[in-house]
């Protein structure tokens, strides 16, 4: 049953060291902050194209990017939180919001499309799950006949894993045996359409079919940091990870969810097991700084 | 000894994938006959790639292995298939250079045959591609337009359409361009049209029409050639675009682009705008030389 507990581990945050821990709580923040001042931008009319912000998600991003390091990254339209997580250039990325050529896509990839050479991170081209099968192709011929292992991240959200192409992505990456790590944010909506209407078959079930190592977890990020740990070692494989939007599909507003939807704030959660964990202060420091450094940055670039 | 296009093609592959660090994939490539002599006998290893019967995902594999910087070259045995091998090559390949920086260089080897298959309709259907900007598009039918295909490929870093044709595999010649001083009308035959058009030509010459004959390679980038120019402004009943996809597809385009440049009035003759069958008498085929022939006269019947 989809909540904020399913599959979780207890006491995997035992896992992890205070500093993975403060890591991957920094960038929840920065992913935070960042997301609020874009959504104040937007509501502004400072971004007059569709935004998809990760509010409410940070914490899958952050908790892979803090285990499964330096993957080519193949993210979809909603991917502000991977490009940040991973280290992409944050003013870029701010100036890309605000239609401007010095933008990480130099103003062609608005919100949906944006990528980072740097951090190995390609564009998306805004057909639903298309970063998939190009993720698995990549993968394949990035690693073909090659003695180091070339990791890849791709990233899908619960609707456009239903694509006809993903089922094929997954076959193709158990036959060869390919480097790859699938992730479903599954929030359980095609904007408010929930799966129970729309499938009648489960991700988890699909990509083990194929013969994928898989999970079905929910979004607390030391599960997620433990299982990617975990399936690194046993790649390709499938996480899906149950989350809540705090906005909807695009934009900055929310619309009346489903009657029956469960939902959570897994940003909220996280801070009060690191409250009850005696990190008050620090996590206090950390959110404060990144706060401040996000509300500094996009002041910046505004005025 | 001359090689012919079929083997022009299995050499460049096989040259790609042993200096290149290419890679070649497709369905059922290493089937009887590795399709008809064109993929060189080797194996995965070497970098020959069977992929699953995933057109779409398949195509989507190939934009992966570009962006690898594996130069894929990509083969689609039907062009009628295009239909679902294409998405992400026009979304994708073809747009990722001007989206991103990002080149993504995929050949892809399409391959058109005399119709057969019903309503998958596998003639040379390269407009699917040609509504798309971002992607070159030949119709190489001689071994030297094959490989200056490929050279242009390898000297630019954009996704190529390379609407072959089974007909052109054995063929192991050049085609010339003929040209009148003055004529009664040009020919503007693209891929196996062009087989057609030169029995056509004959006929017509046969009965005192002066027919210029001017092949067709490239679609896209088109260049109006010195001769086409020429050709098409002493050609007294003007031009006709002839070709093995519909006529709303690449040639009423081209005959715009040609009549704004020579003033001439430029025709488009192509496949006939119904679903093919099965049954020989429900094909839809590319015109044959008799209907091409029988067209020129229509035309000039009706300038007259």
């Amino acid at each position: 049953m989809r909540s904020e507990f399913q599959g979780i581990i207890k006491d995997a945050y035992e896992e992890f060291s205070e500093f993975q821990t403060m890591e991957m709580f920094g960038k929840m923040c920065d992913i935070r902050y960042f997301e609020e001042n874009a959504r104040i931008a937007y509501d502004n009319k400072l971004i007059k194209m569709p935004i998809y912000l990760s509010i409410g998600q940070e914490s899958i991003p952050a908790s892979i990017s803090s285990v499964y390091k330096n993957p080519a990254i193949f993210g979809q339209h909603r991917a502000h939180g991977y490009y940040l997580a991973y280290g992409g250039n944050k003013n870029a990325l701010v100036d890309e919001l605000l239609h401007r050529e010095s933008g990480c896509a130099k103003g062609m990839g608005g919100s949906a499309s944006i990528h980072s050479p740097e951090i190995k991170m390609f564009g998306h081209d805004g057909l639903m799950g298309s970063n998939v099968p190009i993720a698995t192709g990549y993968a394949f011929a990035k690693n073909f006949k090659k003695s180091e292992v070339n990791f890849v991240l791709t990233v899908v959200g619960d609707s456009a894993a239903e694509e006809d192409y993903i089922g094929p992505s997954f076959g193709w990456a158990a036959t060869k045996k390919l480097p790859i790590l699938y992730v479903c944010e599954d929030n359980n909506l095609s904007v408010l359409t929930q799966v129970k209407v729309r499938r009648n078959w489960n991700m988890v079930d699909l990509a083990e079919s194929y013969g994928l190592k898989s999970v079905d977890i929910t979004d607390d990020p030391w599960t997620i940091m433990y299982y990617t740990k975990k399936l690194q070692e046993n790649l390709p494989a499938f996480m899906n990870i149950h989350t809540s939007k705090d906005v909807w599909h695009a934009g900055s507003g929310r619309d009346n969810p489903p009657k029956d939807w469960s939902w959570w704030k897994r940003f909220d959660l996280v801070k009060e097991k690191l409250n009850k964990k005696g990190l008050t202060k620090k996590i206090n420091e950390i959110e404060s700084y990144s706060k401040k450094r996000m509300n500094d940055l996009w002041k910046s670039k505004i005025n | 000894m001359v090689e012919n296009v079929a083997e022009t093609i299995c050499k460049i592959s096989r040259k790609h994938l042993e200096k290149n660090n290419g890679i070649l994939l497709g369905q059922c490539l290493t089937a009887v006959g590795y399709v008809a002599g064109t993929v060189p006998e080797m194996n995965e290893e070497e970098g020959i790639i069977e992929v699953p019967t995933a057109d779409v995902a398949n195509g989507s594999f190939a934009v992966g292995m570009a962006l690898a910087g594996r130069r894929p070259i990509y083969i689609v045995r039907y062009q009628g298939f295009q239909t679902y091998n294409s998405p992400e090559i026009i979304n994708y390949a073809a747009k990722s250079k001007q989206m991103w920086g990002i080149p993504c260089p995929i050949f892809i080897r399409s391959i058109a045959m005399e119709g057969a298959i019903g309503p998958v309709a596998s003639a040379s259907h390269h407009g699917l591609f040609y509504r798309s900007p971002g992607i070159p598009i030949v119709a190489p039918m001689t071994p030297k337009e094959y490989l200056d295909a490929w050279d242009f490929f390898m000297k630019n870093d954009d996704p190529i359409y390379v609407s072959e044709h089974r007909r052109s595999f054995p063929i192991d010649y050049e085609m010339e361009d003929e040209v009148h001083q003055k004529a009664d009308i040009t020919l503007l035959p693209i891929s196996a049209t062009r087989l057609n058009s030169i029995e056509a030509k004959k006929e017509l010459e046969k009965k005192g029409i002066k027919t210029n004959l001017v092949h067709l390679s490239w679609i896209r980038p088109f260049k109006i050639s010195e001769t086409m120019e020429y050709a098409l402004k002493n050609s007294d009943r003007g031009a006709l675009i002839i070709d093995g996809d519909y006529s709303n597809g690449v040639a009423k385009p081209l005959a715009h682009d040609l009549h704004l440049i020579t003033g001439s009035e430029v025709r488009a003759l192509g496949l006939e705008e119904r679903v093919s069958g099965f049954a020989p008498q429900f094909d839809v085929l590319a015109p044959t030389a008799e209907r091409i022939y029988t067209y020129v006269l229509e035309i000039l019947k009706a300038l007259h």
